[in-house]
């Protein structure tokens, strides 16, 4: 089949972010090591504009034969990995420098990963699903162990390539299963399948749940969240901050869109098994978090427990239950990059710390760092008037609405578990003495991030608005 | 109907003021003296502004006054909606009067990170205020929630020896009961399509079914606040923790937010649960008062005795909220307005001698009356204002609940008024062991009677005290119509309930 001009205008902004690439990594072949600060900055810019190519102007369609599709959804979706992967980029600078790790070769796989994830993003078909998954994930585990001197961050390289290959494995026999009983692997063929009744057998169930726990995966959502834990925590800290965003959001509009698109017909089949792995993910993010002294490890089962969240709000099933989604996960982008810019802050001696003991007395030392981490704690937490409190709104409306009563309960409760841990760290900051003060912050990207953010979350009550409106409109993509 | 929002200026004043002492810099000194004057004028400021909404307020209405209603989040139809009735305009000047009066009763004590605390002291006042003027269910509870914050910090940051363990306790107890009060502002927006309260009230017919799930997840957050027995342990232990300002604050409003939110969303939006569970809560009330008044009288930290006999006088409200007529309704309310005076006012008494002496415990003091008479005198009126003597507020509130109680249950009458005994008791037992006796101990000869500061602190706390006990009308009046308003509503919801039931 032909390929039309269509296709290609459609692709317009993942044609300019490889191209882009390609050329800042020649670029850097050419150059060497002294031309990394620019192609970092170039890395970030570069993704900045394909955001905003997303949108001026805005195109809607399928194109390469139904591979691929944009619309509403997807282009909000990418915008958000696109920024937060730009953010997370810029926010490296200072710790690979101290590590000895400043190579041009991270922002061109983080940028490569981030081209992967518009793919995802953008499937239309299981094949073109499994290709960008797999593009992201190769340049990922690459990042994962980019800090290759250090044995942690490659033990962290290996444990994500080896469980996510699993992952992948699953990803794939699920896919196989559905083509064999559905008789096609365009979504738009398998919906059409499903929905005439040919492909509702139990062989076609299985599958789903083979691509589920695939997808889980890659969402951390409990079981499949094991790696998380340990890829934070050994990853180079600037990495787990791109793991805790960009990534995550992309593989959670993945599973909105293969759950919520092809396979909504099954929606009492799979709703069972996302409302399980929703519970089990708060509930266990919650209190496993509880005992942690690692703020990146905390970090990662605080993540896993957003991750219900946002599985309770796809569980709905409804037009809702996505604008909660996107809403949720915009937040939770501020929040968590917000807080990854304090952790890259906080070094002692000119040495990276990152147990919460570090923090005592923040609050005297450095006043205005620990307030904005008392807001991110605060926010993430879920306590109004922050913005953390109303992504949660919007998850349990949408799980109200949807009559999922329990679960919704189970998840207020496990937000009261989890804002201890988060209260951990306030306490450490403001009510403990500190032994021996961190460093004072220089002025880089780090403060920027972090003041901006802290901002936006903690005036955001002004201004719910615009937000909401946007995850409106994203919904629309799927609920035309 | 007022042109200017004035009900929003009242609420977002005090950030202002936040604003101010946030970016305030230079040395220490500068700061701390800069951030205590302007939390002061800000927070008068306040009150001076919550006065002329006193002024202004038309008592003959029942309806909400002072409206503004503006699209928050139109995409949720959740609106920031505001006003105030007879019942919450109490509150609001209740807050806004004790936020100056603990900023000036801070003025000397607290000396360590001052630019944060009169921060948190601003931010609370905002909360506050803003939560009694809601008249959005998710507004009320952004604000609702949001205390928890600059509390948890008061307490944390401020407090005594086990200060962390009393924060991270108020903390996660009040959050547990709210978030299922969360849920069950959800499911009413999903029932009537909107989160405002005045539509709620009028277009919410929910079964009975509904109305008992939805009745505990109220429960379960305003119960916590009040604090009633059993999950009253929270209380003790914060007031024992916090500092003194943190403590009039929680007794002085914070509690009362269980009570009010009873009145303005259990009794309206769920009358049928209401009068369901109506037995429950006497029950657990009747507990409360003679209960927590027994542990009363064995305490030997001064705070914790007065925090034990709020959980008593909050379980006067509950039962008068509960009787459903109109002497026990108005009383709680009126009893809430009186405690909310008199409890701050003890607890700047303790306050008192703990800026002076460091300690709580009762065996360290002993004949201050010699060295302290104007204190001597300060904390004798406000013991007999919290034990009901006629002529001070105490009085009006409890005897008004206890008519109200007569009239529905004379045995919940009878229980609760052998509360009012038991507390006569510990208060009178605790002013003998403080201020009579002879002054043996060595510790207390050099102590200083209230310096002008402190007198200030007080003043208007007495004047207000003998004006609820001797002219309680001017506060009453306002209240009835609303009062009337919502008992005749309750009334006739429970009527339609009975005779759809009967059909």
């Amino acid at each position: 089949m032909p390929i039309g001009l269509e296709s290609w205008t459609l692709a317009r902004p993942e044609i300019f972010l490889a191209a882009a690439t390609v050329l800042l990594l020649l670029y850097g072949v050419l150059r060497g090591e002294v031309a990394t600060a620019f192609i970092s900055v170039a890395t970030a810019v570069a993704l900045l504009v394909t955001a905003v190519l997303l949108f001026a102007p805005y195109r809607e369609g399928t194109a390469f034969a139904g591979l691929f599709i944009t619309d509403r959804l997807t282009a909000t979706m990418k915008a958000l990995v696109l920024v937060g992967a730009a953010i997370s980029v810029l926010m490296s600078r200072t710790y690979f420098e101290r590590a000895k790790a400043w190579r041009f070769e991270y922002p061109i796989l983080v940028s490569l990963a981030t081209l992967g994830m518009m793919l995802m993003i953008s499937a239309n078909d299981l094949m073109a699903l499994y290709v960008g998954l797999e593009l992201q994930s190769l340049a990922l585990y690459v990042v994962a162990a980019f800090q290759r001197d250090s044995i942690r961050s490659t033990e962290a390289g290996l444990k994500y390539f080896v469980l996510g290959s699993v992952a992948s494995g699953m990803l794939l026999f699920g896919a196989s299963l559905i083509y064999g009983y559905c008789g096609g692997t365009a979504f738009v063929q398998i919906s059409q399948a499903l929905l005439e009744g040919r492909g509702a057998e139990v062989g076609t169930t299985v599958g789903l749940v083979f691509i589920i726990a695939g997808l889980a995966f890659k969402i951390s959502a409990v079981p499949f969240h094991m790696w998380t834990p340990d890829v934070y925590e050994g990853a180079p800290t600037p990495v787990t901050a791109l793991f805790a965003v960009a990534p995550k959001i992309a593989a959670i509009s993945l599973t909105v869109s293969v759950l919520m698109g092809p396979f909504r017909p099954l929606l009492v089949q799979w709703q069972q098994v996302i409302v399980a792995a929703s519970i089990l993910s708060m509930v266990l993010g919650a209190f496993a978090a509880l005992r942690q002294q690692n703020i990146k490890r905390l970090m990662a089962y605080s993540s896993i427990s957003n991750v219900g969240y946002v599985l309770l709000g796809l569980a709905a099933g409804s037009e809702k239950g996505v604008q909660s989604i996107v809403f949720f996960l915009a937040i939770y982008m501020a929040m968590t990059l917000g807080t990854f810019a304090v952790i890259l802050m906080m070094k002692r001696k000119d040495v990276m710390v990152e147990s919460i003991s570090d923090l005592a007395g923040l609050g005297k030392t450095h006043p205005m760092m620990a307030f904005t981490m008392l807001i991110f704690m605060f926010s993430l937490a879920g306590i109004p008037p922050l913005a953390g409190f109303w992504g949660k709104l919007y998850i349990f409306m949408a799980a109200i609405e949807a009559g999922l009563f329990w679960p919704a309960v189970l998840g207020v409760l496990s937000s009261v578990v989890a804002s201890y841990y988060y209260l951990r760290i306030v306490k450490a900051m403001y009510f403990d003495e500190t032994a021996e003060p961190l460093d004072q912050p220089a002025f880089d990207v780090n403060r920027v991030v972090t003041f901006a953010t802290a901002i936006l979350i903690a005036l955001f009550s002004f201004a719910p608005q615009p937000l909401s409106l946007m995850a409106e409109a994203a919904a629309k993509g799927l609920f035309p | 109907m007022s042109s200017w929002p004035i009900l929003s200026l009242v609420t977002f004043l005090p950030l202002v003021g936040a604003l101010f002492c946030l970016v305030v810099g230079g040395p220490k000194e500068a700061v701390d003296r800069n951030c205590r004057s302007a939390a002061l004028i800000t927070s008068l400021a306040t009150f001076l502004i919550s006065l002329v909404l006193w002024a202004r307020f038309d008592p003959t209405k029942a309806s909400f006054q002072f409206e503004e209603n503006l699209a928050w989040v139109p995409a949720l139809h959740i609106g920031y909606h505001v006003g105030i009735d007879g019942i919450s305009l109490f509150f609001v000047l209740l807050s806004t009067l004790l936020t100056p009066i603990c900023i000036l009763a801070s003025w000397e004590s607290v000396q360590v990170r001052v630019k944060e605390y009169m921060i948190a002291f601003l931010v609370l006042e905002t909360f506050m205020v803003g939560m009694f003027c809601a008249l959005d269910l998710a507004l009320f509870y952004v604000f609702f929630e949001g205390v928890l914050i600059p509390m948890f910090l008061i307490i944390g940051v401020w407090g005594g020896k086990r200060r962390v363990y009393a924060a991270f306790k108020f903390f996660l107890y009040t959050l547990l009961g709210s978030v299922l009060m969360l849920l069950a502002i959800i499911a009413i927006y999903w029932q009537v399509g909107t989160t405002d309260l005045p539509t709620a009230m009028e277009k919410l017919d929910l079964p009975f079914q509904w109305q008992f799930w939805l009745w505990l997840a109220f429960f379960a957050s305003f119960a916590v606040k009040v604090p009633m027995w059993p999950v009253h342990t929270w209380l003790p232990d914060a007031h024992v923790e916090a500092p003194t300002a943190g403590s009039v604050i929680l007794a002085g409003v914070l509690l009362k937010m269980g009570g009010y939110g009873f009145i303005r969303f259990s009794v309206p939006l769920m009358p049928e649960a209401t009068q369901y569970f109506a037995p429950l809560v006497f029950g657990l009330s009747c507990v409360a008062v003679i209960y927590t008044s027994l542990v009363a009288l064995v305490q030997e930290d001064m705070k914790k005795l007065i925090a034990y006999s709020s959980v008593a006088h909050m379980g006067f409200v509950t039962i008068g909220i509960f009787v459903m007529n109109t002497q026990g309704v108005e009383g709680s309310i009126f009893q809430m307005l009186s405690h909310g005076i008199v409890s701050a006012a003890l607890f700047l008494c303790v306050g008192v001698v703990y800026d002076r002496l460091h300690t709580r415990e009762i065996a360290a003091y002993g004949g201050l009356v010699h060295r302290m008479p104007r204190y001597a005198f300060t904390f004798l009126f406000f013991t007999l204002a919290s034990v009901g003597l006629p002529g001070l507020s105490g009085f009006v509130g409890e005897f008004l609940v206890l008519i109200g109680a007569f009239k529905a249950n004379t045995w919940v009458a009878f229980l609760a008024a052998t509360g009012m005994i038991t507390g006569a008791a510990y208060a009178l037992w605790l002013y003998r062991k403080i201020v009579f006796g002879e002054l043996t101990k060595d510790s207390l000869k050099a102590m200083l009677d209230m310096n002008r500061r402190e007198i200030a602190v007080f003043l208007p706390l007495v004047l207000i005290t003998i004006w609820m006990g001797v002219y309680p009308n001017s506060f009453l009046d306002p209240i009835a119509p609303s009062v009337d308003k919502l008992i005749g509503d309750y009334n006739a919801a429970i009527k339609l309930a009975h005779t759809a039931a009967l059909r």
